[in-house]
């Protein structure tokens, strides 16, 4: 019979949500009219998407000449930006798949909002690899097919490697993300009226919530899941190889691929506090997204911090052990040469400043939590700077180095696709249910008849 | 909006339950009544319901899984090693086969055909889309209440209504035509 002992289906006892009711409700009305604030942002973020676009039309206008680009530093502001894009996808990935094969009790309520993130977060990352080929038109090249002469891409460079990946990724944790709100989209559907109905109708594919769909659905959940987990392990550290096949000092060693995935954890579990906080403020979400929610997330970036700041000190330790001049060379100019700030920003806003959630106090404030996870943002981005950047600029050869500065057109970019992030982000609040209905009311007591009639 | 497919002969009985353990009763006491073609609606995956209500097993999907990632890792493999034969150039002293660089070509394949044939699956078996009319439906079955969908014979209409009334639905629905669900 069904059991109404919650703790043994993994789930985190809700006091606030007592019915399915209340799960529907509390949700759908976040589909409604959006209100004034809803607008202001989408505003500002059409604003930034228009920023993005004329900054990047400008660029493709004029040449790659317009960024800072320039040899030794071939590599910027616009692959430290993918890097980054690519490292927030990851804890979407994380919290859906990995977090639902470990029954991890306080994904539900988080999952969807964060799965939302690592699409559009993976739609961002991949508009760079072609803003940054400069030449556009010719993206199509990436594409593995053969040249005009039959010859095919060369299946042992990274960048092929990476081009397999991001394209997996993008795909399989947008089927993912689809295939998870469908039944939401359903209870959509059966809620809205008029046109809404009609799209819904049209998005939910006729679910209906018959007992074939679900035992299908479920299963199948579970095997994308279990597909997903590796995945997401294996695209940061793709990207990773990108650096580290590369014999640049400062890049090439074989820590990457974890230290990359860790990193990616723990800036993507930030993003995700920086957004779910103002979402559960403006959209009335306090009883589903609770303290606790923010805790267990607060926990995951003392993780991945601390074994991002263990990474570093290593970094530093193997450089200084290896006896090896340009790689001590290019430590020591990382810390102290002309782009220390950089290097000190990162320390500081990811190892440094999460060390306070190793106090309860700040791991149960969610102000607290929401001002760390703009430092874990703001390092992070800085993190991948640091790597790129000051690797390329000093490398083996003292007349090779060469300093790089960012252009206007590269920082319109960079702040143009948090725009194009925030557009789609806001778009998703709007249009599809932020908090997965279906899976809340797992956590939900089921209602029995047998039980009323024992309070009776 | 395609049409519903009209089950000839029969009459439908839509069953709204409240209560998820009334649901299931009714379910197995269908089965047992030896009611085939019946369907329960859920708001959420119910793993009681499936597997105790209506003794659902494994689902087929898994072995779409296995053949699209197999299928997806085989396919990476043989594309590399084929292009790279097609031209056999070496570069950088590695060999023609550089197999463990394949291995991440191969492996995301296996993770990309392997997850795209799962979907295939699920809809496969799953019956989806399905753009039929939403006719054997009800709009609460997305929200707070189970149900259950049964047709039955004209000659035998009268004791499906009294099974089901038996568990006590919270509204019980009678159409004179029957439709596949």
């Amino acid at each position: 019979m069904a059991t109404a002992d919650l703790t043994s289906r993994g789930a985190l006892p809700n006091p606030d949500v007592q019915k399915y009711e209340d799960v529907n409700r509390d949700v759908l009305k976040v589909l409604g009219r959006p209100g004034k604030g809803w607008w202001v942002l989408f505003s500002i973020a059409a604003a930034g998407v228009g920023l993005f676009l004329t900054s990047w039309f400008y660029q493709i206008y004029k040449g790659l000449g317009v960024s800072g680009l320039n040899a030794p530093v071939g590599w910027g502001v616009y692959i430290t930006t993918f890097v980054f894009w690519v490292g927030i996808a990851h804890s979407g990935t994380l919290i859906s798949a990995i977090l639902f094969l470990f029954r991890a009790p306080w994904r539900q309520a988080i999952y969807r909002a964060s799965e939302a993130m690592t699409v559009f977060a993976v739609m961002t990352a991949g508009l760079f690899p072609l803003i940054h080929v400069g030449r556009v038109w010719h993206a199509y090249w990436l594409v593995p097919y053969p040249n005009s002469r039959f010859l095919w891409p060369n299946f042992r460079s990274p960048l092929v490697w990476d081009v397999f990946a991001i394209t997996t990724y993008f795909t399989v944790s947008a089927v993912f993300f689809y295939l998870g709100t469908i039944p939401d989209l359903a209870a959509a559907r059966d809620h809205a009226r008029g046109l809404r109905k009609k799209f819904y109708q049209i998005i939910s594919l006729g679910w209906r919530g018959t007992d074939r769909e679900w035992h299908h659905f479920s299963k199948a959940y579970i095997y994308l899941a279990a597909l997903a987990t590796p995945l997401v392990l294996s695209v940061h550290s793709v990207v990773s190889w990108d650096f580290a096949m590369a014999i640049v000092p400062g890049w090439h060693t074989t820590i990457f691929a974890p230290y990359f995935v860790a990193g990616a954890i723990f800036s993507g579990v930030g993003l995700v506090i920086t957004l779910a906080v103002p979402m559960r403020k403006f959209f009335g979400l306090e009883d589903y997204l609770t303290v606790k929610h923010f805790e267990a997330m607060a926990k995951l970036c003392m993780l991945t911090s601390a074994i991002v700041l263990y990474a570093y000190l290593t970094e530093f330790f193997l450089a200084w052990y290896s006896a090896e001049p340009p790689e001590r060379g290019s430590f020591w100019n990382r810390a102290f040469g002309h782009y220390w700030w950089a290097t000190w920003i990162m320390l500081t806003c990811n190892g440094l400043v999460p060390l306070m959630l190793w106090f309860k106090r700040v791991r149960t404030s969610i102000s607290a939590l929401f001002a760390i996870s703009i430092f874990i943002n703001i390092g992070m981005w800085f993190e991948r700077y640091v790597i790129i950047v000051t690797s390329l600029s000093h490398e083996y050869e003292p007349w090779a180095w060469g300093l790089y500065r960012p252009s206007v057109v590269e920082m319109g970019i960079l702040i143009g696709s948090f725009a194009w992030f925030g557009f789609w982000f806001l778009l998703f609040t709007r249009l599809l249910p932020p908090v997965a209905i279906a899976e809340m009311k797992e956590v939900v007591p089921p209602p029995l008849r047998r039980r009323k009639e024992a309070v009776q | 909006m395609i049409g519903a497919k009209r089950r000839q002969g029969h009459r439908g009985f839509f069953a709204l339950f409240e209560h998820l353990d009334s649901t299931i009763e009714a379910c197995k006491a269908l089965r047992g009544a030896g009611y085939k073609g019946f369907r329960a609606y859920a708001p959420l995956p119910e793993h009681d319901l499936l597997e105790e209500g209506l003794a659902l097993k494994h689902s087929p999907v898994r072995v779409f899984t296995l053949a699209g990632g197999l299928t997806g890792a085989a396919t990476g493999f043989a594309f590399t090693a084929w292009t790279s034969m097609d031209w056999p150039l070496v570069t950088g002293g590695k060999p023609i086969l550089s197999m463990p660089a394949y291995v991440v070509i191969a492996f995301e394949c296996a993770i990309l055909f392997g997850a795209l044939s799962t979907v295939i699956g699920l809809f496969i078996n799953a019956g989806l889309p399905n753009f039929r009319r939403m006719v054997a439906y009800h709009p609460e079955c997305s929200n707070g209440s189970f149900g259950v969908y049964v047709t039955a014979p004209h000659a035998r209409a009268e004791t499906v209504r009294e099974l089901l009334t038996g568990f006590e639905p919270s509204e019980l629905r009678e159409d004179p035509e029957g439709f596949d669900v």
